[in-house]
């Protein structure tokens, strides 16, 4: 698979519990892609890693009037900016 | 009235915005849950009157989203299409409106009248959100009605904002408020050509056009059927086309200019309208949570909250049947009074029948409050949230053999260590999204410990491991969840390897205290589903295994060597009343009513509750039948009557005793024991005989007769009086069968197949007859390979049975340890392929 060199990306995957990140854009296509932007995942907005489960996977996030789970599987496939 | 206006309402919503329980607050008690022709998605619908008429109302599956891509949302979207629905209630979470506005522009964009219910007031309220309910109503050109599901609130209002857009004109287009860009002259000439073609013009034509420039495989076919092939085609490639030329053009996909459209369209119509964010203070729903997911704290959380399951609907449940049962022991007494009275040795076969059934019917009642309870419990976890949180923290191990985090609730209600009904562990299954995780899931659960199991491990451990029962208690009750784990990993490597995976993405819903009649109501309704489902079935099973037991019946040489000895007893008990003075009671005419009465007599004394009800039967008993009392109950000095007593007491036992081998030698010939004979060649490496085979063959058709089944083949004489454990180990040891025997048993009961009531349900949530046979097949091989292998090497080595028991516990335990920290994860699942954009993020 290629990899978009522009810069070093980082996904939702690479943050830690705390932190505060905006989404840049989605990798992943069809029903995954869907499903995230029903659930609020759009680009541009602004999320929270609250924690991952006890076992490290999946992980919560906030988003601004709800929390969702994911897999890391699927966090991966979300790239992220840092807020400032 | 001949004015009366019968309407049609569909609830729509996204998951989590309190659209079931405001379904539930419009309709009222009267709703029906069918499933969707061809899917097994739950078509719940109810209806009310006002003064106008009747009013449908069928509550649509949440859906976050109506495009194709989930089976929920194409049968939410396939309703709005189809039915036309005179009003659509959509029901938004008012904390979370920004979210749950997406959903209903694309509602609107079907152009259907729409009325939307602002759920979850007091939420959003507590979280400091105000509403401008009147200049929403205003922009969106819909009536907006404010409710609180939870507490009632918002019925009427709503019901008269229902009439109101009903009365005001069907089918009237709401404004619409979404612009997109630079797509619109795209959607603008898409729509003109499919306005122009008069077979479409049932369907909104701009959604139509949306739909289509989005490459939205169901609006192809919608188009399909009403076109033939070389005008769809047309269409199709004209809104391919137009697709492509954006993309290029735009850098976009169309799909998430959609999106972002929208989300635009839902910024401006909330300005101003919604105001005050939730603030920077941490809801109570967080603050739950740091406790509640806490790493360290939610593995504690999550074992307290199975073990208080087990706790109060297993052994609280289960000591409650001893209050329950009596009742159905008493509607048993009721029908057998109804039903033909017994022969002297063969009853009439409406009585046999009879009662097989009322028998079969009792075992599955004698659930119901177990049923009642587990199913509140898991309604109460469900409605306040908590069960989302346990997905979330099991998923990661679940997920490493092949199943889903929200597999956890069907391997609970399956019962994880000891005690639930595979019945409705696999109807729980329904909610998980991930189909080949549902299908490994459904597959497994019948893996776990069902209730019915329970008594002939009882059984066994009472014959087998008097001095290690507990331990072997503890084996049975967690192989079980290694076992489904292994099998789960084994199905999802091999047979479901094909199938659709999905990802785990999903909302942790704000927790809610759960109402009262909203548990109640959940729990009522499954029970029901339950009763009805599984009742039919074993009631119509029963007979087929009465059948399979009676026929072809005892030879006729042998049933009159019977009749023959009855009449010696008869004869004897003739002898002895000879000269007594209750002789002339002794007639041939009366001897069989008289065992009968005698039998009835015995049995309501053990059932009589104390002193008083004791003293009731002989009452009743004595005006019932006044000459046959004395002999069933010797009045005190009376010479004659006692020793008529005790003749009658020779001649029932005796009888008793001819039946009983009659009844063995019924088995013994009956087709069931002919198959059961025919499988030992090849049980025999498991060391089981044919008794055991029937026994496990009947349990089939539902666990609970497994032990009723030995019960009979292992019989005993009248004043022997021994448990049915001295008797089957003191029978089988007798043959040589051991410890060993036993592990070989409990090992192949443990992954037997699922009853028959579970397979039907299997059918019905696969829709596939196939995996219902898989279901019934590849557990029975399993587990005879599993016992055969270890009831041969424990015999070639001279092992005892409780030793390999911990032989098979550990290997089992260690394939898991390993397959769960090395098998890694499985990267060839079925994943979306992910097509990384180059920079600028656009698709070719």
């Amino acid at each position: 698979m290629p990899k978009s060199s522009d810069r070093p990306t980082r996904t939702l995957n690479d943050i830690r519990p705390g932190h505060r990140a905006r989404i840049r854009r989605h990798l992943g296509r069809g029903a995954v892609r869907q499903r995230l932007m029903d659930l609020g995942l759009m680009p541009d907005v602004e999320i929270v890693l609250v924690r991952s489960a006890p076992l490290g996977d999946p992980i919560e996030i906030k988003l601004e009037a709800a929390n969702v789970t994911l897999r890391r599987r699927e966090a991966a496939t979300i790239e992220i900016c840092d807020d400032e | 009235m001949n004015d009366r206006n019968d309407i049609l309402v569909a609830l729509a919503g996204q998951q989590n915005a309190g659209k079931s329980t405001l379904f539930n607050v419009l309709t009222g008690a009267r709703q029906h849950v069918a499933n969707y022709p061809g899917v097994t998605v739950d078509k719940k619908y109810g209806q009310y009157s006002d003064a106008e008429g009747m009013v449908r109302t069928v509550d649509l599956p949440g859906t976050y989203s109506l495009t194709s891509f989930s089976l929920e949302e194409r049968v939410a979207r396939e309703f709005l299409l189809q039915e036309r629905p005179d009003v659509t209630v959509n029901v938004v979470d008012a904390s979370n409106l920004r979210r749950s506005l997406h959903l209903t522009l694309q509602i609107l964009e079907m152009e259907l009248p729409v009325v939307l219910a602002l759920n979850m007031m007091d939420v959003a309220e507590g979280r400091g959100l105000r509403i401008d309910q009147e200049a929403l109503a205003e922009r969106l050109g819909l009536p907006v009605v404010r409710t609180v599901g939870r507490k009632g609130e918002g019925r009427e209002p709503l019901r008269a904002a229902i009439r109101a857009l009903d009365r005001s004109g069907s089918g009237r287009p709401a404004r619409l408020p979404v612009d997109y860009g630079p797509l619109e002259p795209d959607l603008q000439a898409l729509t003109g050509a499919i306005t122009a073609v008069p077979e479409l013009a049932g369907l909104p034509s701009r959604w139509l056009a949306l739909k289509l420039l989005d490459d939205d495989g169901q609006a192809a076919r919608l188009v399909a059927e009403r076109l033939d092939a070389a005008h769809t085609e047309l269409l199709l490639q004209e809104a391919a086309q137009r697709r492509a030329t954006f993309e290029r053009e735009h850098g976009l996909d169309v799909g998430d200019h959609l999106v972002r459209c929208r989300e635009r369209a839902v910024g401006r119509l909330l300005d101003g309208v919604l105001v005050g964010r939730e603030g920077n203070r941490p809801t109570l729903t967080e603050r739950i949570d740091r406790v509640i997911l806490n790493r360290a704290a939610a593995p504690v959380f999550l074992v307290l909250t199975v073990f208080l399951i087990y706790q109060i609907a297993i052994v609280w449940g289960y000591e409650l049947t001893t209050y329950t049962w009596p009742f159905l022991a008493k509607a048993r007494e009721l029908i057998a009074g109804v039903l033909p009275a017994a022969g002297f040795l063969v009853d009439p076969y409406t009585r046999d029948i009879g009662l097989w059934l009322v028998d079969s019917a009792n075992t599955l009642l004698n659930y119901v409050p177990i049923f009642l309870i587990l199913f509140a419990l898991i309604a109460m976890l469900e409605d306040s949230g908590y069960m989302a949180r346990i997905a979330f923290i099991l998923d990661k191990v679940l997920h490493r053999f092949g199943l889903h985090g929200q597999s956890t609730l069907p391997l609970i209600l399956g019962g994880v260590f000891a005690g639930g009904c595979a019945v409705p562990g696999v109807m729980a299954t329904k909610g998980i999204p991930d189909h080949r995780a549902r299908m490994a899931t459904i597959l497994t659960v019948p893996f776990m410990n069902c209730l019915a199991k329970v008594p002939l491990y009882t059984l066994l451990l009472g014959i087998f491991f008097v001095e290690d029962k507990s331990l072997m208690m503890f084996y049975i009750s967690t192989m079980t969840i290694i076992f489904a784990l292994l099998v789960s990993k084994l199905l999802t490597k091999t047979v479901l390897r094909g199938h659709e995976t999905s990802p785990f993405v999903m909302e942790l819903p704000t927790y809610h205290l759960p109402t009262v009649s909203g548990v109640l109501r959940r729990a009522f309704e499954r029970t029901w589903v339950y009763i009805k489902k599984v009742g039919t079935i074993v009631i119509a099973v029963a007979v087929v295994v009465f059948t399979l037991l009676q026929f072809p019946g005892i030879p006729q040489e042998r049933m009159a060597d019977f009749e023959r000895r009855g009449a010696e007893a008869v004869v004897a008990f003739e002898q002895a009343m000879a000269g007594n003075a209750y002789a002339r009671i002794a007639t041939p005419a009366n001897i069989t009513p008289l065992i009968n009465y005698f039998n009835d007599y015995k049995r309501a004394k053990l059932n009589a509750a104390g002193a008083s009800g004791s003293q009731a039967v002989d009452a009743h008993f004595e005006q019932r039948h006044p000459e046959f009392f004395p002999l069933v109950s010797p009045p005190k000095g009376d010479k004659d009557a006692r020793q008529a007593s005790r003749a009658l007491r020779h001649l029932d036992s005796a009888r008793k005793t001819l039946r009983r081998e009659m009844k063995e030698e019924r088995i013994t010939n009956s087709l069931l024991g002919m198959i059961g004979r025919g499988l030992e060649p090849v049980t025999q490496f498991a060391g089981f005989d044919w008794k055991i085979n029937v026994a496990l063959l009947s349990s089939f058709a539902a666990r609970e007769s497994s032990v009723a089944t030995l019960g009979v083949l292992f019989q005993q004489d009248e004043d022997q009086n021994a448990s049915l454990e001295a008797r089957m180990g003191a029978e089988t040891k007798a043959a040589g069968a051991t410890s060993l025997l036993g592990t070989a048993i409990i090992l192949f009961f443990a992954l037997y197949p699922p009853c028959l009531a579970t397979t039907v349900m299997v059918k019905v949530q696969t829709d596939s007859y196939k995996w219902m046979a898989f279901s019934i097949v590849f557990p029975t091989l399993l587990g005879l390979g599993v016992a055969s292998a270890v009831y041969s090497i424990g015999l070639a080595t001279g092992t005892s049975g409780i030793e390999m028991m911990t032989w098979t516990y550990f290997s089992a335990l260690t394939l898991l340890l390993i397959l769960g920290l090395f098998g890694g994860r499985d990267r060839r699942a079925r994943q979306p392929v992910f097509e990384v954009p180059t920079a600028g993020g656009l698709r070719a």
